[in-house]
């Protein structure tokens, strides 16, 4: 209401979300300035879960360090021990025997399957949707217990070891894929039917956070973040690792579709990941019929690579997981360091926070998904 | 998260999730802590009203885990900043372990009293603390006749 004729004098409020808030995933912390509920300016704050990952790296043996690869992105466990170990391999130059390569794959596959199931399930419980979580979870802890029967452990594996992997896959392991695959397609049904198509969903993700595919390259997004905006770039088909070139599967970019999308918003990178979920089950699928038998690791005496360095980058659920080592021939690396894709992918926050309200301000942060573990290592 | 699922459940146990900690009776501190963080979790466990109870998950946060040795940023042990109730130990714990944790504080509050003297609960291996001293407040309190 105008006082004395005058226009009414607001002021803007800077407003912290702090480490501790159900909606940021883990302790990620938001300066955000705002007039009323719209917020002019997204600062993150990052460092409330540094562990040292680094520096640890250069006190113990490689193979000592492959659990810490576990605990940094905690969601795609796999994956990580995969980047550390084919790094580490690079340096030895040894040859992986080709079950061990198709079993990496399919773990790998798996743990993507999964890591995009949190991140739907949690995603719509940014939003305000209950239900997918625990649709999300229900298959979730198929998987889990997939895992857990080939390691023991539901979260962190550490099972990729340097040379191979720590165990063989079995009949009963091998029954329980096929198990899972042929119930998973037509659970997809269910989750369009929960979140895809719901209009109050699309209503609050379809044309925000557009981020396009100039900014998303300039940025150095990575992952389902730059595939939304429309870059076909994949590391598992750009430079493949681990035996991916022999597989099919298709590369999921984001799309312009008046009903429900806009090229590069939040509605794209969800829609990405439930379609990357179908292509991690086709890989799945061909790996596993097509299994060679043969051993599942190269047997290590010690593992004294020789002298440089090596980087190796891997497709992430997240984006590109890069692990640069330097070794100066002994048994402990000289230098670990890890590009962790969800901390390059923060970074867009500032950019495309601008002028929206503080809950499109969750919605675009989840559809980032990120992981603190990854981003403070 | 899992133990929020349907599998594990903690609802059945009568656990319900909230946003602030001005509404909760129970802090799960999960996840290491360091020294960046220390100080958000003592703010936390001072906004909590009375009475309050704190379960410790996960090796990190029971006594530093596997960042003992050579984490330079990593408070070993959240008991440093807190006092805690229920130590759950795994890395990560099991939903089923974390769920034993629950189980555990409840039957440590049903057994608590309001005595002044420290109750050793020989089943869960903590220490009930003892309340603090009113004496002053009730010594004014006349009583009825």
């Amino acid at each position: 209401m105008p006082h004395s004729g005058k226009a009414l004098e607001t002021q803007d409020m800077l407003l912290n979300m702090g480490p501790q808030h159900p909606s940021t995933h883990g302790v990620l912390r938001l300066m955000i300035r705002t007039d009323g509920e719209l917020v002019s300016e997204c600062t993150p704050v990052v460092g409330y879960l540094h562990r040292c990952a680094e520096k640890i790296g250069e006190n113990l043996r490689y193979e000592q360090f492959v659990p810490y690869t576990d605990r940094m992105d905690y969601l795609s466990s796999m994956s990580d021990n995969l980047g550390f170990c084919l790094a580490v391999e690079k340096l030895m130059t040894i040859e992986i025997p080709p079950r061990a390569q198709v079993i990496r794959v399919i773990m790998a596959e798996l743990n993507r399957i999964a890591s995009h199931l949190l991140a739907f399930g949690t995603y719509g419980l940014d939003i305000g949707a209950f239900t997918p979580f625990l649709y999300a979870f229900r298959e979730r802890e198929i998987i889990l217990n997939m895992f857990e029967y080939v390691c023991g452990a539901r979260l962190t594996y550490n099972y990729v070891k340097v040379g191979g992997v720590t165990r063989d896959v079995d009949k009963k392991f091998a029954e329980m894929v096929f198990n899972f695959l042929n119930i998973f397609d037509a659970r997809l049904k269910d989750y369009n039917e929960l979140l895809t198509e719901n209009s109050i969903f699309i209503t609050r993700t379809k044309g925000l956070g557009v981020i396009s595919a100039r900014t998303a390259v300039d940025y150095g997004l990575t992952g389902p973040n730059l595939r939304a905006s429309g870059v076909h770039y994949d590391i598992r088909k750009a430079m493949p690792y681990s035996g991916y070139d022999k597989f099919n599967f298709d590369v999921i970019l984001g799309s312009d579709d008046p009903r429900r999308c806009v090229l590069g918003d939040c509605w794209n990178r969800y829609w990405v990941r439930i379609l990357e979920m179908i292509e991690s089950c086709k890989i799945v699928r061909q790996a596993m019929e097509g299994l060679p038998a043969g051993k599942f690791a190269v047997d290590l005496r010690k593992i004294k690579p020789a002298v440089g360095e090596a980087y190796t980058v891997i497709e992430n659920p997240r984006g590109e997981l890069g692990f640069y080592i330097v070794s100066d021939g002994s048994e402990t690396p000289t230098r670990v360091k890890v590009r962790a894709p969800s901390f390059v992918n923060l970074a867009i926050m500032p950019e495309v926070g601008k002028g929206v309200l503080i809950a499109d301000l969750i919605a675009i942060l989840g559809s980032i998904d990120i992981v603190l573990g990854e981003i403070d290592r | 998260m899992a133990t929020a699922a349907s599998r594990y459940d903690w609802d059945r146990l009568g656990v319900i999730p909230r946003a602030s900690p001005r509404q909760s009776d129970l802090m799960i501190v999960a996840g290491t802590v360091n020294a960046k963080m220390a100080l958000v979790v003592k703010k936390l466990y001072e906004q909590m009203p009375d009475p309050k109870y704190v379960i410790a998950m996960g090796v990190c946060v029971v006594g530093g885990g596997p960042y003992y040795k050579w984490g330079y940023s990593v408070v070993k042990g959240v008991d440093k900043v807190v006092p805690v109730d229920v130590y759950v130990p795994g890395c990560p714990p099991r939903p089923e372990a974390l769920l034993d944790g629950i189980i555990k504080l409840q039957k440590k509050i049903q057994e608590q009293t309001l005595a002044k003297d420290p109750v050793v609960d020989r089943d869960a291996y903590t220490v009930t603390p003892a309340l603090p001293d009113r004496k002053g407040a009730y010594a004014q309190v006349k009583p009825l006749n």
